[in-house]
């Protein structure tokens, strides 16, 4: 094998909660009272747009969670050697974003570098000139040519684009009768078409200070921006739901200790408790650096920790709520007549309290990922986010922020990073929206409306 | 009222006494001391000596718990515990890796901060209110719905964005205000008014739609229809009933950040270049000086308490029919 496979123990968790939601996903598909809600989600257009957008997403951040490492040709004695890079699939389908690195800074669509160098001309004079770019556009022989080649790529990709959106539009015509949808599919996968296009001899959106390809680091801070808003659930869940799920159901000590333990975790302010958690994570992590093989592994572990951090200090909002509501079910008369039958507390506990508290955690866990997101560029920032080396939105904006100052500015890092986090945040702010007025058992609907 | 007050006071000292072990256990148990000390000084090429002055700088090169090399009182009292934890109880925080004064430091790092922040939470409050306001009176038409997709649109950028895009329209290119910096007296106005204007608008998006959504829930009551039947005009019944009604949970959410306030903005105060408590913390977090971060969490967590009880003494203050016994 010239490559092998690495499971990050983010991708593990990854694979795990995937497990979970198909194994959640086929329980409620042969329900048809469970499946009720999802139908009144589906039948919002705005919510389906919005899971489209979320879905081409979800798709990247998957497809860069398969992670491996390529063999190195020479081998050491027999044995074979393995690079110490950990690369994805995605980076493999991506391949040439990745590899052509320019000196530094350059706009997009650009055929020059950012900055003058010296460099001698035909005569062996030494002057002073914007070098041509390495990749961006080096098929260019005419510098005159370019904005007709890039109008005519742009096309070229928007056509093909367009008829593979309107076959998949064709596919879908049977479940979603909604013009909203096919609009939005066949739009997205124009523009996909053109930027793929592009980016093939262009950068769309231009190098970062080392050269890199923005587009490129966009795509990839978008797993970890998936990662944080999902795997932190794995931690929230269990906590919230079991604690909050005894303390309102067995009241007396139970109710105190429990309420005693989230109205400290929640009286430090939580940047704070972040940070101080995030420090003490870090010494460890780099007191033991035996612990990691490559330094992604080591990147991914911090990735995790924080998860865990977060996860740690934010599942006190929702076991408040979900011990409001068992409070409120426990008085109920079929809970009653379920304690006067001797039932025993755990299965009324599984059997007709959490049934009935699910929809307060799923309304909840949407509505959490989008702040999660936004959470991590912000932690970034203050310094106790992601590790540097991670590609994220948050590592992105920080070193793209003190560009602003330079003439001419340098603003297509900052402008990338600030359109791709809107387009995920919105897409999961509306589908959150669509998924509460779905769940909310307050909100009096008559069915067959939308 | 005076004996309610002081039962949540007394309740709030195993609160603070749950903070102070979890920060304690946070700062010395899950990494030692040692740990630390070599953090700091770099991992490799660390000598047991430079620890070892390192910690004693610190006051770190103390037991936990129990001193048993020390008599009579000093058992418990010439402990990292002691000396790091129960000391805050009584507002010493100590002294920051620099060797200033913690808290002198905040006492004078408190002006800037409030500056900024009680403008902001005061402007905020009456924009916010005032834009749920006009969405509630205009609810369920063209106004309404652009004024919700403008709250949406807006919560979704982040923050940082907020800070950046306005220090470069207004300070870089339009030369309105300087970049940063700050100065004390009349001349703060001009370093105060930006990161006031983007704190406002930074919190529409989430605060106005929230205000929206406990405006419409009073709006479908059934005191709301009486007074409509009774002839007054729907600016009327928005404002003297609905309005009143809301208070409560207006103020749960509101009056709990009031002490909070003190403790400044993080992201404002470090891009603005505000000699505030906020910039204070993320220096400290930067710098990894664990005794200020240590100082700022059990500050925060007091006043976010102090928070909480004023926020019950509030409920008396705008409905009467709440009793606190």
């Amino acid at each position: 094998m010239s490559f092998m496979p690495v499971i990050l123990w983010s991708d593990a968790l990854v694979f795990l909660l995937i497990s979970a939601i198909s194994t959640g996903a086929f329980y409620v598909r042969k329900r048809e009272h469970l499946l009720l809600p999802w139908k009144r989600v589906a039948r919002s257009s705005v919510a389906l747009v919005s899971m489209l957008v979320l879905s081409v997403f979800l798709i990247v951040g998957l497809l860069d969670t398969l992670h491996y490492r390529v063999a190195l040709p020479q081998s050491s004695n027999g044995e074979k050697v393995y690079s110490p890079e950990v690369l994805s699939a995605f980076d493999k389908l991506v391949g040439p974003l990745r590899t052509h690195t320019e000196k530094t800074y350059s706009a997009p669509f650009a055929l020059h570098l950012y900055a003058k160098e010296s460099m001698t001309d035909a005569q062996g004079n030494v002057v002073r000139e914007y070098p041509r770019l390495q990749y961006g556009g080096a098929h260019l022989a005419d510098e005159s040519g370019r904005d007709a080649d890039v109008l005519k790529r742009a096309l070229v990709g928007m056509l093909a684009g367009s008829l593979v959106g309107v076959m998949l539009a064709w596919l879908l015509r049977r479940r979603y009768k909604q013009p909203a949808l096919t609009v939005t599919l066949v739009v997205l996968a124009a523009l996909i078409g053109a930027i793929i296009n592009l980016s093939a001899v262009y950068h769309v959106l231009g190098t970062d200070k080392v050269g890199q390809d923005v587009l490129y680091l966009s795509l990839k801070s978008i797993r970890t921006g998936l990662i944080i808003g999902t795997l932190t659930t794995l931690v929230t869940l269990p906590l919230a739901l079991f604690l909050g799920v005894a303390a309102g159901y067995f009241r007396g000590w139970v109710d105190d200790v429990i309420q005693y333990i989230y109205t400290v975790l929640s009286s430090i302010p939580s940047v704070l408790l972040i940070a101080a958690a995030v420090l003490m994570m870090q010494v460890t992590i780099d007191t033991h650096p035996e612990w990691f093989d490559t330094s992604a592994a080591r990147a991914d572990m911090r990735l995790v920790a924080l998860c865990l951090i977060l996860g740690l200090t934010s599942w006190t909002g929702l076991c408040r709520l979900l011990r409001g509501e068992t409070l409120k079910l426990r008085e109920m008369e079929y809970i009653q007549a379920a304690q006067a039958f001797g039932v025993s507390s755990m299965r009324i506990l599984s059997r007709h309290i959490m049934p009935n508290v699910m929809h307060i955690i799923l309304i909840a866990l949407v509505m959490d990922f989008s702040a999660l997101v936004l959470a991590e560029a912000v932690l970034s920032y203050v310094g106790v986010g992601v590790d540097p080396s991670m590609i994220s939105f948050g590592t992105m904006i920080n070193g793209a922020r003190l560009e602003m100052g330079r003439e001419p500015v340098v603003w297509w890092s900052l402008a990338s990073a600030f359109v791709f986090m809107l387009v995920l945040v919105l897409a999961a702010n509306l589908f959150a929206d669509a998924v509460r007025d779905a769940f909310d058992p307050r909100l009096n609907r008559t069915e067959g409306s939308v | 009222m005076i004996a309610y007050l002081i039962r949540r006071i007394l309740y709030a000292i195993p609160i603070l006494i749950g903070v102070n072990l979890l920060t304690f256990a946070l700062f010395f148990v899950v990494n030692t001391p040692d740990d630390m000390a070599r953090m700091q000084l770099g991992i490799k090429r660390v000598t047991p000596e430079a620890i070892d002055k390192w910690k004693q700088q610190r006051g770190y090169d103390k037991p936990l718990f129990v001193n048993s090399t020390a008599d009579g009182a000093g058992t418990f009292t010439d402990t990292i515990f002691w000396q790091k934890s129960a000391s805050m109880f009584a507002f010493d925080f100590g002294y920051s890796d620099d060797g200033r004064s913690i808290s002198r430091e905040i006492a004078t790092r408190m002006g800037p901060s409030l500056a900024i922040a009680i403008p902001t939470f005061l402007v905020g409050l009456v924009v916010y209110v005032s834009f749920a306001l006009m969405m509630t009176l205009f609810r369920a038409t063209a106004l309404d719905m652009a004024g919700v997709a403008l709250c949406v649109f807006l919560m979704s950028v982040s923050g940082l964005f907020y800070i950046i895009g306005g220090q470069f329209l207004v300070s870089k290119l339009w030369h309105l205000v300087p970049i940063s910096g700050y100065a004390g007296g009349a001349d703060s106005f001009k370093f105060v008014v930006l990161p006031i204007i983007i704190g406002v608008v930074g919190g529409i998006g989430s605060s106005s739609r929230w205000y929206r959504t406990i405006f419409l829930d009073e709006i479908g009551k059934d005191y709301v229809r009486t007074a409509r039947a009774k002839g007054l005009s729907e600016l009327r019944v928005l404002f003297t009933h609905v309005l009143k009604n809301a208070m409560i949970p207006i103020l749960t959410g509101v009056v709990v950040v009031i002490p909070l306030l003190f403790m400044g903005s993080l992201l404002t105060e470090s891009f603005f270049g505000i000699p505030g408590l906020g910039s204070y913390t993320i220096d400290a977090i930067n710098a990894q000086d664990f005794s200020v971060v240590r100082a700022m969490v059990f500050l925060g967590s007091v006043l976010y308490i102090t928070g909480l009880i004023l926020t019950d003494i509030s409920y008396t203050v705008v409905d009467p029919r709440v009793r606190l016994q």
